[in-house]
C-alpha cells in the first residue's frame, strides 16, 4: 500500500495507521502522540494532538475527508495523500491542542521529575505558543499516594488513559480509573486504595507526564545529571531487561528500556524497579543510546547518540530534494541568531 | 395531521387494550404476517423519514448500512437518552403512549433482524421506565413479544435499560459503552455502530420518534409518508416548545409550515407573551445557533422560513440554523443573551465526558469566560477568545459534544456581539438583576 505524507511517499503493509506510517519515514514526520502508545491496544485517539489532514482518502476515492483525522487510530488506503507538516490547518489546530493541554496544567516544570523526559514538554516546544491566554484559576487536586510506590499528581494528568489500559493490559486486575467527568475528571482508586501488583510501576513509564512518578526516584535528581546503563538480571517474574539510571556511582532508578518513540520495550516487574538498585544485582550492558536531541544526551557520560534512523533510504533522499520547496511562508519568520 | 400523537390524549391509552382499539399493532401483524424484513426496510426508505435525534440522517439508508454476517445477532437500541437541554418530546412520548414506542420497535426489529433490542432511557426518566416495563409485560401477554409472535416465527426481547443521567450517553457510541456497563466515554469511529456496535455486533441506535413513526409507514405505505412535509423534510415531527410564548408544549406538525404561523397562530404557541415581542428563538435545542428574530421568521433572500430541514438550515451557520432535535426554546426582550449563553456554556462543561482534549478543557474554558463577562468582569479580548477556543473544538473533537459546545456560544457572539460588548463595558449596569442590553432599532427593542 502506497501513502504520501508530506509529499512522501511510502509503502507500507495494510493495517498500519497513518502513525505508524509516518514513524517508519521518520521522526521528523511524525505526529506527536501523548495519549497512543503502541505496545498498549486501545490506545489513541483522544488528545488530538496528532491530528493530520487527509487530502485524499484514497486511489479509488480521492475526495478529501471534511474534518482533521487522528493519525494513531486511521488506517492508511492505498493512494492517501496526508499533510502533516505542510498544512497550517493541522499546525494551528495543533497550537490549540497544546493550549488545551496546558490549560489546567501546573507548569511546575521546575520541580516535576519528569521534566526532561517529558512528552507534553516536548509537544509544547514543538508546537505551542510561548504567551498564555487564559486568566482563569487552575483547577487543582491534591496529591495521593497510591501505595508504597507511585505518587500520583492529578494536576499534571492530561488523561490519556494510558495508565488505566496497562494496568487492563498487563496486570492482573486494575484497581484504577478515570472519576467523574469533564475537567473535574481525575485519575483515582476510588478510595484511595494502594496499587498493589508486580507489574504496576510501569504505569510510571507509560506516563507521558509527571503525573505518575516513582517514589523511591522522586526529588534525587534531575534526568539530566543521571546516566542510563543498559542492564539485565535473571529475573523470574519478566525479562530482567532494564536501564540503570545512575548519578555518580549510585543507582537512582530503574526504568524499562524505551523506543525512539518513548515506548517501553519490555515491560518489566516491581521486583526489578525498585527493590534491585545496587550496581552488583545486574549484568551491565553498556551505555543507553540518547536521541542526539534529547536533553538527557547534554550530560557528560559519553553515552553514544542516535542519528535520525531512515528506513528507507530513497525516502530519505525524497525527503531533502522536497524539503527546500516547502511553502513555510505561513509560519511565522525565525529570528535571526547573530 | 397527526400520527404519533393522533390517539394520545385518548383515556387509557396506555393499556395495550385500548391501544388496541385505536388501531395499535395492526403494523406488527401486517409487517410479520404479509412483508418481508426487506420491504419494510424499502417501505422506510421510501417514506423518506430523517433521523429525529437531531442529526436528520436518512433513516432507510442507516438501516442499509448495517452489516449483516452470518451467525453474529444484530440489535437495535433505541434512543430514549433524550438530554438535551429544551428537548422534552420523546419523554412525552413515552410517557403517554408507551405502545407506540413498543409498537415500533417490534416493526423494527424485525426489519433489522435484531432479536434482542433495547431502549435506553435516562436514569432520570424512572417512573417512565417503569410504564414502559409495564407496557412491555402487557404485550409479553398478548404474545406480542417473546418466542414466535403472532405465530411467525419471529422472535423478539425487548428490555428497557436505565442509564446514570449523563447528557453524553445521549451519543450513539457512548450508549453502547453505558448499555455495555462501561463508562459512558465515546468510542473512535470508525468503526461505526452498523459494523461493530453493541458488544462489537452490527447495531442499529434510532431515536424514539424515528422508531415510533415507522409502524405508521407499514400500515400506510413509504409513500404516503412521503407526502406529508416539503421536499426531503418528509413526515411529521414533533416540536417542544418552551419559554416566553403563550402555550407551551408538545406539538405534532407537519414539516414545512412556516416558523411565524408556528409561532403566532393559536393553532400551535399562539404568539409571545402578553405585551413581549420575539427577540431570538433556539430552534433544535440548545446544541443549534441562537437566530434573533429577524432572521428566524425570514431567511436573508426574503423568503420565509420554513420548519424543515432544509429551510432551517439555510444560509449555513452564518445566518441559519438546523432543525436539530425540535427543542423550540423563544425568547422575548427581556432575555438577556450573555446569561442564556452561560447557562448552556455551564450545562456543556459540566457534561463533557473529559475523554479528548479540546472539549474536556475547551467547554470549562468557555464556561469560565463567559461567567467573567456575565459578573462584569469581562475584557475587551474575551469575545474574540470566545471565538477562537470555540473555532478549536469545533470538529476536532471524538463526538459532536464538542461541536455541540462550540456553536450556541459561536452564533451567540456572531449574532449579539452588542450585548457582550454591552457586559463588559457596562459592568455596574449589566449586573444588576433583570438588566437586558436593548440594541438601537432592533424589532425587540421597545
Amino acid at each position: 500500500m502506497k501513502v504520501t505524507i508530506d509529499n512522501i511517499t511510502i509503502d507500507v503493509e495494510p493495517g498500519t495507521t497513518i502513525m505508524n506510517a509516518a514513524r517508519q519515514i521518520g521522526p521528523h514526520i511524525a505526529p506527536p502522540a501523548m495519549c497512543y502508545y503502541e505496545p498498549l491496544k486501545a490506545s489513541g485517539g483522544k488528545c488530538r494532538g496528532c491530528l493530520v489532514k487527509v487530502t485524499a482518502g484514497s486511489e479509488k476515492d480521492p475526495r478529501p475527508m471534511p474534518k482533521l483525522v487522528p493519525s494513531c487510530i486511521t488506517q492508511v488506503q492505498d493512494g492517501m495523500i496526508v499533510e502533516n507538516t505542510i498544512n497550517e490547518q493541522v499546525l494551528e489546530t495543533r497550537k490549540g491542542i497544546v493550549e488545551f493541554l496546558l490549560l489546567n496544567h501546573p507548569l511546575d516544570c521546575p520541580v516535576c521529575d519528569q521534566a526532561g523526559e517529558c512528552h507534553l514538554q516536548d509537544f509544547s516546544f514543538e508546537h505551542g505558543v510561548s504567551k498564555t491566554r487564559t486568566v482563569e484559576e487552575r483547577n487543582t487536586f491534591e496529591p495521593v499516594d497510591l501505595g508504597p510506590y507511585i505518587k500520583l499528581n492529578m494536576n499534571r494528568c492530561i488523561l490519556c488513559y494510558r495508565c488505566v489500559f496497562t494496568a487492563d493490559q498487563i496486570t492482573d486486575g486494575r484497581v484504577h480509573g478515570v472519576m467523574h467527568r469533564g475537567d473535574h475528571a481525575e485519575i483515582s482508586t476510588y478510595i484511595e486504595k494502594a496499587i498493589d501488583n508486580d507489574f504496576s510501576g510501569n504505569v510510571i513509564d507509560v506516563c507521558p507526564v509527571g503525573a505518575l512518578t516513582d517514589k523511591t526516584y522522586r526529588f534525587k535528581s534531575r534526568v539530566w545529571f543521571s546516566k542510563p546503563e543498559e542492564a539485565s538480571c535473571s529475573c523470574g517474574k519478566c525479562s530482567g531487561k532494564v536501564t540503570l539510571w545512575y548519578r555518580g556511582d549510585e543507582v537512582i532508578r530503574v526504568t524499562a528500556r524505551k523506543n525512539e518513540w518513548g515506548e517501553v520495550k519490555e515491560f518489566i516487574c516491581n521486583t526489578c524497579r525498585f527493590e534491585r538498585k545496587k550496581t552488583s544485582d545486574w549484568t551491565l550492558e553498556g551505555p543507553t543510546k540518547i536521541a542526539r536531541n534529547s536533553v538527557i544526551s547534554a550530560n557528560k557520560y559519553g553515552a553514544s547518540t542516535i542519528t535520525p534512523a531512515f528506513p528507507l533510504k530513497q525516502a530519505a533522499e525524497q525527503y531533502k530534494q522536497i524539503d527546500d520547496n516547502r511553502d513555510r511562508s505561513f509560519l511565522a519568520p525565525k529570528k535571526q541568531l547573530n | 395531521m397527526k400520527i404519533l400523537t393522533e390517539h394520545i390524549d385518548v383515556q387509557g391509552i396506555e393499556t395495550i387494550d385500548v391501544f388496541r382499539k385505536n388501531g395499535g399493532y395492526a403494523a406488527v401483524e401486517k409487517a410479520l404476517k404479509k412483508m418481508t424484513p426487506d420491504e419494510v426496510t424499502e417501505e422506510v426508505k421510501k417514506s423518506g423519514l430523517r433521523g429525529r435525534g437531531g442529526a436528520g440522517f436518512p433513516m432507510g439508508m442507516k438501516w442499509s448500512f448495517l452489516a449483516k454476517p452470518e451467525g453474529v445477532p444484530r440489535y437495535l437500541v433505541c434512543n430514549a437518552d433524550e438530554s438535551e437541554p429544551g428537548t422534552f418530546k420523546d419523554h412525552y412520548l413515552m410517557m403517554k403512549s408507551p405502545h407506540t414506542l413498543i409498537e415500533g420497535m417490534i416493526v423494527s426489529s424485525y426489519a433489522l433482524g435484531a432479536n434482542t433490542s433495547y431502549i435506553y432511557i435516562r436514569g432520570e426518566l424512572m417512573y417512565v421506565a417503569t410504564i414502559l416495563e409495564k407496557a412491555i409485560q402487557e404485550a409479553k401477554d398478548k404474545g406480542l413479544l417473546g418466542k414466535n409472535i403472532l405465530g411467525s416465527g419471529y422472535d423478539l426481547e425487548l428490555y428497557v435499560q436505565l442509564g446514570g443521567g449523563a447528557y453524553i450517553c445521549g451519543e450513539e457510541t457512548a450508549l453502547l459503552e453505558s448499555l455495555e456497563g462501561k463508562r459512558g466515554n465515546p468510542r473512535n469511529k470508525p468503526p461505526f455502530p452498523a459494523v461493530k456496535g453493541l458488544w462489537q455486533c452490527p447495531t442499529v441506535v434510532n431515536n424514539v420518534e424515528s422508531i415510533a413513526a415507522t409502524s405508521w409507514i407499514v400500515n400506510n405505505g413509504g409513500d404516503e409518508y412521503a407526502k406529508i412535509g416539503i421536499g426531503r423534510s418528509t413526515g411529521t415531527k414533533l416540536i417542544s416548545v418552551s419559554g416566553h410564548v403563550r402555550k407551551p408544549g408538545v406539538y405534532e406538525l407537519p414539516l414545512g409550515i412556516t416558523v411565524e404561523d408556528f409561532i403566532y397562530a393559536d393553532e400551535w404557541c399562539g404568539g409571545i407573551r402578553d405585551g413581549h415581542k420575539l427577540k431570538a428563538v433556539v430552534a433544535g435545542g440548545s446544541s443549534v445557533p441562537i437566530l434573533p428574530a429577524e432572521l428566524i421568521l425570514k431567511t436573508t433572500n426574503g423568503e420565509n422560513r420554513l420548519m424543515s430541514y432544509e429551510s432551517l438550515s439555510d444560509g449555513g451557520f452564518a445566518t441559519g440554523t438546523m432543525l436539530g432535535s425540535g427543542g423550540f426554546v423563544v425568547m422575548d426582550e427581556t432575555t438577556c443573551i450573555v446569561h442564556n449563553t452561560l447557562t448552556f456554556g455551564r450545562f456543556y462543561h459540566h457534561e463533557s465526558c473529559g475523554q479528548c482534549s479540546p472539549c474536556r478543557e475547551g467547554t470549562g474554558w468557555m464556561d469560565k469566560v463567559l461567567h467573567r463577562i456575565e459578573h462584569g468582569k469581562g475584557r475587551q479580548e474575551d469575545i474574540d477568545l470566545l471565538v477562537d477556543v470555540a473555532k478549536k473544538i469545533e470538529g476536532n473533537t471524538i463526538c459532536p459534544l464538542g461541536d455541540a459546545a462550540a456553536w450556541p456560544v459561536a452564533a451567540a457572539i456572531r449574532h449579539f456581539r452588542d450585548e457582550f460588548e454591552w457586559h463588559i463595558n457596562h459592568p455596574e449596569k449589566a449586573t444588576a438583576k433583570g438588566a437586558v442590553f436593548m440594541r438601537e432599532g432592533a424589532s425587540w427593542s421597545l
